[in-house]
């Protein structure tokens, strides 16, 4: 079996975001750009399936500017085995992603496509779900275990209340929350063997899609300031706090 | 003329970045409150340095090392600069010289090494020969096949974590016009040896818990299988494999300086004193700028150092100005990122003070900072006579 990955190139996490002057967006000149975190749990899943043997092959995808090749070759120094690039320079939103990844799912069939459940720049939390819906594939989202039986998977998912563990039919789209893994470091033998992995350049129109955008961006602000908090004297004062000023009980 | 790094460079840098992040740095503090690594911390971080493949990634690969080139490599011990050398120092990255073992000798000492199974130290300073390390008075005497070995060896780094060490002891003396010389052999030394001892050393102000030792040789017997090259050639065995760690220093020292410019930065920016950000100031922004601009320095020195070991281009002069720079920037760098913090700078609850501390011994060790100048001038003075 086949699992297809998708990776996006985000600004690093551990940047301090700052927005343009003009509010039309973040500053992007010059920052650090990495894998999306949650991507990262997914090629870690992805790899450690292939590891255990449920896997033949583990192929990462990115939909992006040509930079975001430096994204797939860290995928494959992590250790998977052949990159996607969707080149574009649009920002592309999540539903157009959806449908580009329906397009290479249908080139390369996987039996299992797994997610981000977001990515860190957007905080979209919406293209596995869509494109499970456009492929017509089961889904299992927030994950933070997953176990490949035959043909179904069992997917334990988190939810408000606490875990929920669901089968689903492959092929499926599984999406990963933060407790699924821990993502390993590139090696040096695999950061030497990325550069020569087959990597294939495509486009948007490769799959009949249209990027467009469908949204507007009006406005983009810094988070208010977080404000000077109280203390309270006793657990009494805290329920009262949190009924009367906080409203929350 | 090309200044980017390469994919597999940046690639590099990165996940030895984020292996120094997430494996060094949370054990910091407590290294250096206690003065001490536990023995189980140190080898989960050789275990993790082997899974990734690091792990002796200086050699090449048929002895199995990663064969990486003197810039990548410079570029992992760039990045390994950031965090705490009494745990880097399982980041293992065993003694060059190593190469010149014969086939016996790789078998027992090589090959462990570099697959992390044995740690090296190595060992020529004395009490009475720093600076002068051919003014040794460790002796070996010939006695039959083997050697008889007396002396005293001090300051030796992580010789407390050693299995072996490399020696460089005096075997002979030859006459030369400019008076006697004495001729110097290196020997590979087991612990455990008799007349063999690795005792404690000092304690050090710089790098707390990176501990050196006192190695003493009390009628120590070595058979000649020990000798590592050739007898009486040691130093020429050492210039070999060792000019290359002068330029450590020089990229530990930049990754470190790295690390302490984005404290004083991000602190000149935060810290607000009469009603505006202490950075606002000249008297604090040019700090800044003359820091980062020492870094760039050298850090480029420093790289085009390993570049020119690369192209095989003499390299002496330039890494010896690496050296120099790079560590009394270093000095520089952490002094100032602690005037910018003012008193919070000194206090043991962040690590402003531990930086400026560790930074002292860089001017030291692996040849001071006049040696250095000694060297880069007699390059240039030497060809022309004087
Ligand atoms: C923490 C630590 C770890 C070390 N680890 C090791 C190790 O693992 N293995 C090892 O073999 N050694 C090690 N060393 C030794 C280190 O290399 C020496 O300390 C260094 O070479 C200087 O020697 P010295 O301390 O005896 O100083 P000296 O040589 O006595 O120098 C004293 C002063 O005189 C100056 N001086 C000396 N000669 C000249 C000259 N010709 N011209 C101008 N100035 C001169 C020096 O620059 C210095 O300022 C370590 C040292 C330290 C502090
Ligand atoms: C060990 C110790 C003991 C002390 N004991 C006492 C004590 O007994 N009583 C007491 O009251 N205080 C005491 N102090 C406080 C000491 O006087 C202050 O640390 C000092 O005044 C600097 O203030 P700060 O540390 O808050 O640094 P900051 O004022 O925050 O300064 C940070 C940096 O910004 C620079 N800076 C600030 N403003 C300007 C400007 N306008 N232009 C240019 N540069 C600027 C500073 O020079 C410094 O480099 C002590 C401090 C220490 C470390």
């Amino acid at each position: 079996m086949k699992i297809l990955v998708p990776v996006k190139r985000v600004v690093d996490y551990n940047v301090k975001i700052r927005v343009k002057a003009d509010g039309s967006g973040v500053e992007l000149a010059n920052v650090k750009m990495s894998m999306n975190p949650f991507d990262e749990i997914s090629v870690e899943e992805a790899l450690r399936l292939k590891e255990a043997g449920k896997a033949a092959e583990v192929v990462v995808v990115s939909i992006g500017p040509a930079k975001a090749e430096e994204t797939l070759r860290t995928a494959l120094a992590m250790g998977a085995d052949r990159a996607v690039l969707v080149e574009t320079d649009d920002a592309v939103e999540p539903l157009a992603v959806a449908k580009i990844l329906k397009g290479v799912a249908e080139a390369e069939k996987p039996g299992l496509i797994i997610v981000g459940k977001q990515a860190i720049d957007d905080d979209s939390n919406q293209t596995g779900q869509m494109l499970s819906a456009l492929l017509g594939w089961a889904q299992g989202t927030f994950a933070s275990k997953i176990e490949l039986g035959e043909g179904k998977a069992k997917v334990t998912r988190e939810v408000d209340g606490g875990l929920q563990t669901i089968e689903v039919k492959l092929p499926a789209v599984v999406t990963t929350d933060l407790r699924l893994n821990e993502p390993r470091y590139a090696s040096l033998p695999n950061i030497m063997k990325a550069k020569k992995k087959p990597l294939d350049k495509k486009s948007p129109a490769d799959f009949g899609v249209d990027t467009a955008p469908r949204l507007k961006v009006l406005k983009t602000e810094e988070p208010s300031g977080r404000k000077a908090g109280v203390k309270v004297k006793s657990v009494a004062e805290l329920v009262e706090k949190l009924k009367t000023e906080a409203g929350v009980l | 003329m090309n200044f980017a790094l390469t994919d597999e460079q940046q690639m590099i840098v990165d996940t030895v970045r984020s292996f120094v992040e997430t494996e060094i740095y949370p054990h910091e503090n407590e290294v250096e409150r206690t003065g001490f690594v536990p023995p189980e911390l140190g080898q989960e971080i050789a275990r993790k340095c082997k899974e990734i493949g690091f792990f002796g990634c200086n050699f090449p690969e048929e002895v199995g090392g990663a064969g990486l080139d003197h810039t990548s490599f410079t570029l992992v011990e760039r990045e390994l600069g950031r965090g705490s050398m009494a745990l880097t120092v399982f980041f293992g990255r065993p003694s060059g010289i190593l190469m010149g073992c014969n086939d016996e000798q790789r078998e027992k000492y090589l090959l462990p090494a570099v697959r992390g199974d044995k740690f090296d130290a190595l060992a020529m300073t004395e009490p009475d020969a720093g600076s002068d390390v051919r003014g040794m008075k460790c002796f070996a005497k010939k006695d039959g096949d083997d050697w008889i070995v007396n002396g005293t060896k001090h300051f030796i780094s992580h010789a407390n974590i050693a299995d072996f060490v490399i020696v460089f002891i005096a075997t002979g003396e030859e006459q030369t016009p400019r008076g006697p010389k004495k001729l110097i052999t290196s020997f590979l030394v087991d612990r455990g040896t008799p007349g063999f001892e690795i005792r404690d050393g000092y304690n050090s102000v710089s790098h707390r818990g990176y501990k050196n030792c006192i190695l003493t040789f009390d009628d120590c017997r070595l058979p000649s299988s020990q000798i590592l090259g050739e007898v009486h050639r040691g130093f020429e065995l050492a210039n070999d494999w060792l000019y290359a760690t002068r330029l450590t220093v020089a990229a530990t020292s930049v990754g470190r300086a790295r690390r302490v410019f984005d404290y004083a930065l991000s602190y000149a920016a935060e810290r607000k004193q009469f009603g505006k950000p202490i950075g606002a100031n000249q008297g604090v922004s040019f700090k800044l700028a003359d820091m980062i601009t020492e870094i760039d320095a050298a850090d480029l020195l420093t790289l085009s150092g390993a570049w020119r070991l690369d192209q095989g281009l003499p390299s002496n002069r330039e890494i010896a100005s690496a050296k120099v720079y790079a560590t009394e920037m270093l000095a520089r760098v952490t002094d100032e990122a602690i005037q910018i913090y003012g008193g919070m700078g000194l206090m043991d609850d962040l690590p402003l003070a531990r930086f400026w501390r560790d930074a002292r011994v860089e001017r030291i060790w692996d040849g001071t900072s006049e040696i250095q100048r000694h060297i880069i001038s007699r390059d240039l003075l030497r060809p022309l006579g004087a």
